[in-house]
């Protein structure tokens, strides 16, 4: 085609496909919000669901798909808070919080020490230790649970908070351990070494320099090792058997095989408390969680 | 820093304990116990390869379950990352309210392995629930979700795909670092939309696409909560997963050895299944600045 006819025809050319282009991009966008109104209600009703059924009669949880209440009622809650045991909700708050607690700290800790030695200092067989934390991220915890129990139950560790604490503190969770060294990798490395030539130790660094420094990534940690610990059942339900042990996954596990089968609002009101703090914590935190997942990449 | 040598090994020293001590013992013991009998009162007994026989020649139960995970992982890791692709690729055009709908989408990732959420869908898909609800809303006849055991498996399916948020926030971080210039390209070749998503997108997201793969499908073999709540691993053991049955073998029999041996087949499985990922990387999954195309 020649030159000149492109010059021509492009002034006319250029106004029809921008009408068009305008058009076509006017039902996308349509076509889009729709979609992802639509997901986003899918996503989000159970929940709201949930949230209004707690309040509801039992006669009235099945009776309809709606998630306000006719007549609301704090049944369920002041019920269900009693539980069918010595013990109310409360004291499976207390021990979900003794379970989490040391454990977030714990793992802050040797993740932190860990992530250190492996982004700022040379020493023998660090490479095979290294691979070694990419061999436990992919390494199925079901392979090592049995001999840990056998091991926990020889120390005599069992139905005690100690077998959800220890491996944790010990910088068990390889995933926080990968996800600290590659933040740690990035940070440039000037404020450390000033702080070296004026004589601090390279434990005063860590915590003076490098911890300051690490603070947006370790809070993501503290949050994801929250998290994943107010949820985590298996643990609790291998390792604990008495219930005043019990932390609140567990609680409403109990509250389901105990509660009479039609008293169906004090188990769902109990389910909104046991999602409660991650919610809290969730939106207090967002901006953390999305960072730490979109840079480390998380399971989930 | 030459005095400094093992000053890092100082530093890394919780980890090496607890990396012998929690993971490396307990793998090589989980080993050994595959071939013994052991019921946690007398100490292990040798029994060579009998543990394994049994299980591939006399274990109905097992090849049952075997049949089971390997289904529900085939089916919810592929469903599941494709709608997470899917919503990461619309949500990054220039929308607004981007940020509440990313949020929106991953709230039920942050609850998904709450055991209220498990709780959750045991009303939702309950004859009467929700699910039959909009079913018969749009004029379609209620489903046996937990009577029918081909429908069972599917609600597990169901709540872990309700969670593919995180895996959608990682497409979605790695859709924003694209290269721009690449498209404004691809658009002046004359490339449509579609062309441009599978001859240019796809190709650059292979690397968190094989991230996502392999993380979520060595989630997918672990997949307990679901199943022990929901389903209880019935109607006739169409969601008894293979955790399941370590678990009942192992915590509820103390057939320790028997136990042991099932979660290393299912161990086996996965290392399996992964290397073989790790192996085909090499032709599918582009990095940016390697030379091969």
């Amino acid at each position: 085609m020649a030159n000149s006819q492109i010059l021509t025809d492009a002034p006319v050319l250029d106004d029809i496909q921008a009408a068009r282009r305008v058009k076509i991009g006017l039902i996308s966008a349509t076509v889009r919000y729709v979609l992802l109104f639509s997901v986003g209600l899918v996503m989000l009703y159970p929940l709201i669901w949930l949230v209004g059924a707690s309040f509801k009669t039992n006669s009235e949880i099945f009776a309809g798909a709606g998630f306000l209440p006719e007549s609301p009622t704090l049944d369920g809650y002041i019920k269900g808070w009693q539980t069918s045991t010595p013990y109310t909700f409360g004291r499976f708050f207390w021990n979900s919080f003794l379970i989490i607690l040391p454990k977030v700290i714990g793992t802050a800790i040797s993740c932190t020490m860990a992530a250190y030695a492996f982004a700022r200092f040379e020493f023998p067989l660090k490479k095979i230790f290294f691979v070694s934390v990419i061999a436990i991220l992919l390494l199925p915890n079901v392979v090592t649970r049995i001999p840990q129990y056998i091991l926990f139950r020889d120390l005599g560790w069992l139905d005690s908070f100690l077998p959800l604490w220890v491996p944790s503190a010990m910088a068990g969770d390889a995933f926080f351990v990968f996800m600290l060294v590659q933040f740690l990798r990035s940070l440039p490395r000037d404020m450390e070494e000033a702080a070296r030539v004026d004589g601090a130790n390279s434990l005063q660094t860590l915590v003076y320099i490098v911890v300051p420094m690490l603070a947006p990534a370790l809070i993501s940690v503290c949050l994801f090792q929250f998290m994943w610990t107010m949820n985590d059942f298996l643990g609790p339900l291998i390792y604990l058997s008495s219930v005043d042990k019990y932390p609140v996954s567990l609680a409403l596990k109990l509250s389901i095989d105990t509660t009479e089968a039609f008293e169906w609002n004090r188990i769902l009101a109990m389910s909104v408390l046991t999602i409660t703090p991650a919610l809290i914590v969730f939106f207090a935190a967002q901006r953390y969680f999305i960072e730490g997942i979109s840079a480390g990449g998380v399971k989930g | 820093m030459k005095g400094q040598r093992f000053l890092g090994l100082a530093y890394l020293a919780p980890y090496i304990i607890g990396l012998a001590v929690f993971t490396a013992m307990p793998f090589l013991t989980s080993l050994y116990l595959s071939f013994t009998s052991y019921d946690l009162m007398s100490s292990p007994k040798w029994s060579g390869l009998a543990n394994y026989e049994r299980l591939f020649t006399r274990d109905r139960t097992f090849m049952k379950s075997l049949n089971v995970t390997l289904l529900y992982v085939f089916i919810t890791v592929p469903l599941k990352l494709a709608f997470a692709l899917f919503i990461a690729a619309i949500l990054n055009y220039k929308l607004k309210f981007i940020n509440f709908f990313r949020t929106a989408f991953y709230v039920p990732s942050i609850l998904g392995g709450s055991i209220a959420i498990a709780v959750l869908w045991r009303y939702i898909f309950a004859s009467e629930g929700l699910a039959n609800m909009a079913l018969g809303a749009v004029g379609l006849a209620p489903v046996d979700w937990f009577g029918d055991p081909t429908n069972a498996l599917f609600t597990i399916t169901l709540l872990r795909c309700w969670q593919f948020g995180s895996a959608m926030v990682i497409f979605l971080a790695a859709l924003q670092s694209i290269d721009k210039s690449l498209y404004e390209a691809a658009a002046i070749d004359g490339a449509g939309k579609v062309r441009t998503f599978i001859f240019i997108t796809l190709p650059l997201l292979t690397p968190v696409i094989f991230f996502n793969l392999i993380m979520q499908m060595v989630q997918a073999f672990q997949e307990f909560n679901g199943p022990y709540i929901i389903t209880q691993g019935g109607p006739l053991k169409s969601t008894y997963l293979l955790p399941l049955y370590i678990y009942d073998e192992a915590f509820k029999k103390f057939n320790m050895g028997y136990a042991s041996a099932i979660a290393w087949v299912l161990f086996v499985i996965i290392m399996v299944l992964t290397l073989v990922a790790f192996w085909s990387s090499k032709k599918w999954v582009y990095y940016a600045g390697d030379k091969r195309s």
